[in-house]
């Protein structure tokens, strides 16, 4: 059931930036930086967590779940640390995810070569 | 005698020939409707090389060293060699004409480059002051996406209005003798801005230069669009097209019958999803070398209009909001000297 949940709420989240593409003239990176600004302004509120709790990866694994792993990791990095977590928490929550893609990304870079879809 | 008339046309009292065209194009571009009518067609956009920078100077080299194989003209023949392409600093042509033993001016237009340098050419062939002249540029459809909009890495989805960059150069020799087809008025456009700020939707910065200089044009030769058996416009693609179509209509000129877009003819626009069609200086220049040249050398055209549309911004300009200022030029080819 969580699958069908995912492909649901996940979809529905990329429906929206496909909307924003196709009938605004916002650019692919100020729909990007919205999505993630979304996530942690929903998360400030406790609101992604529970969309997380819902559908799992539907809503974890689109840039607005970055957004909320960086509120998270704000909000458990000043509990933990004070004033200095606000600093500290967003990157440390996220370090995996952003670690993660670097790797990856230069393994690609190295293994493939760029060209035209046709 | 004064050549100059009306506000900014020049009607050539020798008008110079066109000699020779050669066109070569990317993969895309011959797997569309106008494949016949390239002279060569790559299998694979990086050419063998390891940039699609130099990809893109090899294909304007290549195209240069085929027009002078078909006509026989050589670049210790030629005068000058009129170029330019879409990179920063013009490198695609400033590489590609390395080796020739000629004067190079480099040229940037964006998109209406093909018709600066056949306007400069002609002006210069005609004037007296060069027996043979080159006409040339290329675009590159990685190159431009890089330059332009994001690198091809990066993945970026293309909204409706956008245009796919044509991978392909075309070139020309012009001769102050020759039995045509000829180069018989230009008609150099001014600087209109419209205020569009929208990089994926060029077409609609261009149409209205495309207008201002299609009008000009009628005014200042006094000819008629049914004068014209075509009147071949850049790559205003599906939507400067309609525009451009609109607007001449409502100042009295019905330009839908004769009017073609080298954007929209290039690719299958359908079939091979590129959006509002195709763009870049390659789009104009293949067109005109390859359809254009060889329809009129059959006689099945006999007056064109080619009139190739730049839309003048860079990346810098569009990303701090500034609005993208348009131009067209247009260069009148008949195969007869006189009206």
């Amino acid at each position: 059931m969580i699958f069908v949940k995912a492909f649901i709420v996940g979809g529905l989240i990329c429906v929206i930036g496909q909307i924003l593409v196709d009938k605004t003239k916002l650019t692919p990176a100020r729909i990007l930086v919205s999505y993630v600004v979304s996530g942690v302004i929903l998360e400030v509120f406790g609101l992604y967590q529970k969309l997380i709790d819902f559908c799992g990866a539907g809503a974890s694994i689109p840039l607005s779940g970055f957004g909320c792993t960086l509120a998270k990791g704000v909000k458990k990095a000043v509990e933990e640390d004070g004033f200095l977590g606000i600093f500290t928490g967003g990157l440390t929550a996220s370090a995996a995810g952003i670690a993660a893609a670097l790797i990856f990304s230069l393994i690609a870079a190295i293994i493939f070569k760029p060209k035209p879809n046709s | 005698m004064n050549q100059h008339i009306g506000k900014q046309s020049i009607k050539f009292k020798n008008p110079p020939s066109i000699v020779e065209t050669a066109s070569i194009v990317g993969k895309k571009e011959g797997e569309g409707p106008l494949y016949k009518y390239f002279d060569n067609i790559l299998d694979d956009d990086y050419w063998g090389e390891d940039t699609w920078e130099k990809a893109e100077s090899k294909l304007q080299k290549e195209a240069a060293k085929l027009v002078m194989r078909k006509s026989n003209i050589y670049d210790t023949d030629i005068e000058y060699i009129l170029g330019g392409d879409l990179i920063n600093q013009c490198v695609g042509a400033n590489y590609a004409m390395s080796g020739f033993d000629c004067s190079f001016f480099g040229l940037y237009g964006a998109c209406s480059t093909m018709a600066e340098s056949l306007s400069l050419g002609a002006i210069i062939t005609s004037g007296g002051f060069a027996k043979h002249t080159l006409c040339i540029t290329s675009s590159h459809f990685c190159t431009a996406e890089k330059q332009f909009r994001y690198p091809l890495e990066y993945g970026g989805q293309r909204t409706p209005t956008s245009q796919w960059t044509v991978t392909a150069s075309g070139c020309a020799i012009l001769s102050n003798e020759g039995n045509g087809p000829y180069i018989t008025h230009i008609t150099t456009g001014k600087i209109v801005d419209m205020g569009i700020s929208d990089i994926n939707n060029m077409g609609a910065a261009m149409a209205p230069a495309a207008a201002d200089t299609l009008i000009t044009h009628f005014n200042d030769t006094g000819m008629k669009p049914t004068d014209y058996d075509l009147i071949l416009t850049g790559d205003l693609g599906v939507v400067g097209s309609d525009i451009l179509c609109d607007i001449l209509n409502q100042n009295g000129y019905d330009i839908y019958t004769q009017h073609k877009d080298a954007g929209k003819m290039i690719f299958d626009i359908d079939k091979q999803d590129v959006h509002a069609g195709g763009s870049g200086c390659g789009c104009c220049a293949s067109v005109f070398a390859g359809y254009v040249f060889k329809e009129l050398k059959k006689n099945s055209l006999n007056r064109v209009l080619v009139m190739a549309t730049g839309a003048l911004m860079n990346p810098m300009t569009v990303q701090q909001g500034s609005t993208i200022p348009g131009i067209a030029h247009a260069v009148s080819i008949s195969n007869k000297t006189e009206l």
